[in-house]
């Protein structure tokens, strides 16, 4: 039987500041994804392996992992795609709790300042909207939160800096496209989120497993109501009179 | 005792114990009733097992067929349930479902659009009209961000990766729970009020499952050790079609939504074999008839090698599947290497989702445990012994934001009282001797055995001796929890997990092994072979409760629903003829 090596990160912060790398010899089977591999170690190997896993069908966004380098989700990445070593280590943009584990609940921290969705005042009871007007919304619902578009920011790594991160601009995009959505978040995003800081490399558009458009229909997009709404008083005023938004 | 563990401690009127579509509905109306509110959850907020539902979400706005309303949901929900659902939940859930929607799309959940602009309704199997609201194959992912996104702006506490091992329960009353926090790897005391239990279903317990990892029943067993009773244990459902191949992937589901939107089951053959089981509903009939058939062409010979029927959708071309099913299109693509616009899919039933569970009052979901609450999965009731597609989110909404209410009240009458440090100091140790065994069994074996061993002998198609054989199996594993183990610490230890999971899981296994032999006859998704067709002597709910340390049955007669839903139900079952 053909067997895969996989080379995981180890480590427990909290404990030792001391990483390695271990090695498992593992056997392959059809279609096995990397996740299979990491919990065959699990089950037989070494059960203390530090792994976060849910629904094993890329729908959860639990699993991000770098995986020979490039942040990529466990479940989705088959294990024939990638050569016989496999090296696993968690997200370097998060804090590591253990192993493959990161603490990714500073964006839920985020998640909370983004002012929440607010219907507009005079919408119909029941909402009727067509749909053409949610397909722009709707791209950005795909997001299961994997966080991997933060992990491969190089503002958030490298910089610190108050940057939100693409996630968040994803969330804020599909409520300021929402038909029926009746405030404003450009004073959020320039002040508290830090939109200017992002350089529009377009990484995090690259590696979304879900194949959302984050630079071109998210950060861009954003980044320009921006520059209208708190950059050009004119437009702004322009905008309060005519009452439009997007469109 | 052995020397003190630290634990930190957390109180609030309401603990809520999951975070998925049922526990966040909840926490957003106990907050809006100025109730101090903790959710805690196994995994992130956010990834709970409602991120998986495909189909959509069943409410009779009558959106796109005008004759819908909640009566004809009443029945369709109630007949499909075989009449041992409770028809005051029954009642109850169809009426407030289409408000629940509005409420969501007030919320900010975006449902794909009819032309004129309304909620989308599509057709589901055995809804007597086009009933579910969906946003594509994804509506489970809308309805929990939307729902968390909620939750985020209020003021409820959220401590995820957080493991409950115990509720407590001193002077007959809840007190609060107990757990440890897998990313501080630190023990936790809860002290509330009341306590909602929303922690989904117990797919995992069997090998082939559509069930996330979180879903090994966590909720169902600590509630049965707390005193509460569970109903309908038996109820499984087997949806008709889960991935087959590659062995990677095998189990998980193929949304109804494929048939609903014109897919076609064709067996080796090419036979489109439904026409002759089921030649009105076809594809669409209920999911444990389409499950049986399905089951009986493979077991007949006339399956694919890799024991799988066809489903088929090619006929719609890539546009249509991509703008209705993206997610079923991608997931094919990406595990299968199957492209559903051009080549046939390879379907099987799956472990689904389990009817039964923790008995509730229909009204507050208060449990026979004063403090004691359930809603969602959790839950049993309202789908008896089988569940229509679509009825579950909708079923977490309904029924979460009724257990908010009620836990509110409740909460209202009563004071805090104290955990007992004995009590929190003797769980810490229990949780504790897992890391401490010397040789211990690896609880993965254990698991894998237990997996295996319900999939092939309480399946679809049971019968008495298989029946038998799986009890015997499942004791001779609950045999060997003492001596299960696994090495490290607690912090993100999933060797500590899957043996706090094992005990749950043969808890809950051994109750549905039970239950399924003392129910001899066929009803909804309960098939024996030995015993065919249902009988009146049968029209019962199983329960069980835990009585000085042993498991007890009884047999409760079903409650008769009034004059007036009883003639609801005679127009029903002439539509559904």
């Amino acid at each position: 039987m053909r067997e895969v090596v996989l080379k995981i990160k180890r480590s427990e912060p909290s404990v030792s500041s001391v990483t390695r790398f271990d090695e498992f010899k593992v056997p392959v089977e059809e279609g096995m994804v990397v996740l299979d591999a990491v919990h065959y170690v699990e089950q037989h190997m070494d059960p203390t392996l530090g792994v976060r896993w849910n629904c094993k069908a890329a729908r959860c966004g639990s699993c991000a992992a770098e995986i020979n380098g490039k942040p990529k989700l466990m479940c989705k990445t088959r294990v024939d795609s990638i050569g016989e070593k496999i090296t696993i280590e968690p997200m370097h943009a998060f804090p590591v709790v253990k192993d493959l584990v990161t603490d990714v609940s500073h964006n839920f921290e985020i998640a909370k300042k983004i002012p929440a969705f607010t219907p507009k005042k005079d919408a119909p009871s029941p909402l009727i909207m067509q749909q053409t007007d949610i397909m722009r919304s709707k791209e950005f619902r795909t997001c299961i939160e994997c966080f991997l578009c933060q992990d491969v920011c190089h503002v958030i790594r490298e910089h610190h800096s108050d940057y939100v991160g693409p996630k968040h601009v994803v969330k804020i995009a599909s409520l300021d496209m929402h038909p029926i959505d009746g405030i404003d978040r450009s004073n959020f995003l320039h002040s508290g989120g830090g939109l200017g800081f992002c350089d529009i490399t377009k990484c995090c558009q690259e590696i979304c497993p879900e194949g959302i458009r984050i630079t071109d229909d998210a950060i861009i997009p954003e980044k320009e109501r921006v520059v209208d709404q708190v950059f050009d008083p004119i437009g702004r005023l322009v905008h309060r009179i005519r009452g439009s938004r997007w469109q | 005792m052995a020397s003190e563990h630290e634990y930190s401690k957390v109180e609030s009127d309401i603990l809520i114990i999951g975070a998925g579509g049922a526990g966040l509905r909840a926490a957003i109306e106990a907050s809006e009733n100025n109730k101090s509110v903790v959710i805690v959850s196994k995994s992130i907020l956010g990834k709970a097992h409602t991120v998986m539902a495909e189909g959509g979400i069943a409410a009779s706005l009558g959106n796109v067929d005008k004759e819908d309303n909640w009566k004809v949901h009443f029945a369709d929900t109630y007949i499909e349930g075989v009449y041992i659902n409770n028809w005051k939940m029954v009642e109850i859930f169809a009426k407030e479902a289409p408000d629940r929607i509005y409420e969501l799309e007030r919320y900010g959940a975006l449902f794909d659009r009819t032309p004129d602009g309304r909620i989308l309704q599509r057709a589901f199997g055995a809804h007597t009209y086009r009933r579910l609201c969906h946003v594509g194959d994804r509506t489970g992912l809308e309805l929990i961000r939307t729902l968390e996104d909620k939750v985020l702006h209020t003021n409820a506490r959220i401590l995820d990766e957080m493991v409950i091992t115990k509720i407590v329960v001193e002077g007959g009353k809840v007190k609060g729970a107990i757990g440890f926090s897998m990313r501080e790897g630190r023990f936790y005391v809860f002290q509330c009020k009341a306590l909602i239990i929303a922690s989904g279903g117990s797919g995992r317990v069997f090998k082939v499952t559509s069930n996330s990892w979180e879903s090994t029943g966590d909720g169902l067993a600590i509630a049965f050790r707390a005193g509460a009773e569970l109903k309908d244990m038996e109820m499984v459902q087997f949806h008709p079609t889960g991935m087959v191949w590659p062995p990677s992937v095998r189990g998980l589901l193929v949304t109804e939504g494929v048939r609903g939107e014109g897919g076609i089951l064709v067996n080796k053959e090419g036979e489109r074999f439904m026409l002759r089981y089921s030649p009105k509903k076809k594809e669409l009939d209920a999911r444990d008839v389409v499950a049986r058939c399905i089951y009986r062409e493979i077991t007949e010979g006339r399956g694919t090698e890799h024991g799988a029927v066809y489903l088929d959708i090619t006929h719609k071309g890539f546009k249509f599947i991509y703008d209705k099913l993206p997610s079923m299109y991608n997931q094919f693509k990406d595990f299968a290497g199957v492209d559903i616009s051009k080549e046939r899919m390879e379907v099987a039933p799956t472990t689904h989702y389990h009817m039964g569970g923790i008995k509730v009052d229909p009204e507050e979901e208060s449990t026979n445990v004063p403090g004691l609450f359930a809603a969602g999965e959790a839950a049993s009731g309202l789908h008896g012994a089988n569940r229509l597609g679509g009825n579950s989110l909708a079923d977490l909404l309904v029924f979460g934001r009724r257990a908010g209410i009620g836990a509110s009240h409740y909460a209202d009458g009563v004071k805090f009282s104290p955990i007992s440090e004995d009590e929190v100091q003797k769980e810490i140790e229990r949780v504790e001797q897992f890391t401490k065994r010397k040789n211990p069994i690896n609880p993965y074996e254990l698991i894998e055995e237990l997996r295996q061993n319900m999939s092939s002998k309480v399946g679809i198609i049971r019968n008495e001796k298989d029946l038998t054989d799986a009890l015997s199996v499942i004791r001779q594993i609950k045999g060997k929890l003492d001596r299960i183990g696994v090495a490290g610490g607690v912090r993100f230890n999933p060797g500590l997990i899957a043996c706090l999971e094992l005990e749950n899981m043969v808890q809950n296994a051994e109750l549905m092994v039970w239950a399924a032999i003392e129910r001899k006859e066929s009803r909804g998704a309960h098939t024996r072979s030995d015993y065919p067709g249902t009988k009146d002597e049968f029209l019962k709910n199983i329960v069980f409760k835990l009585e000085n340390g042993q498991a007890k049955m009884t047999m409760e007669p079903v409650l008769k629903p009034p004059k007036e839903l009883e003639e609801i139900l005679s127009e029903g079952e002439k539509t559904n003829a």
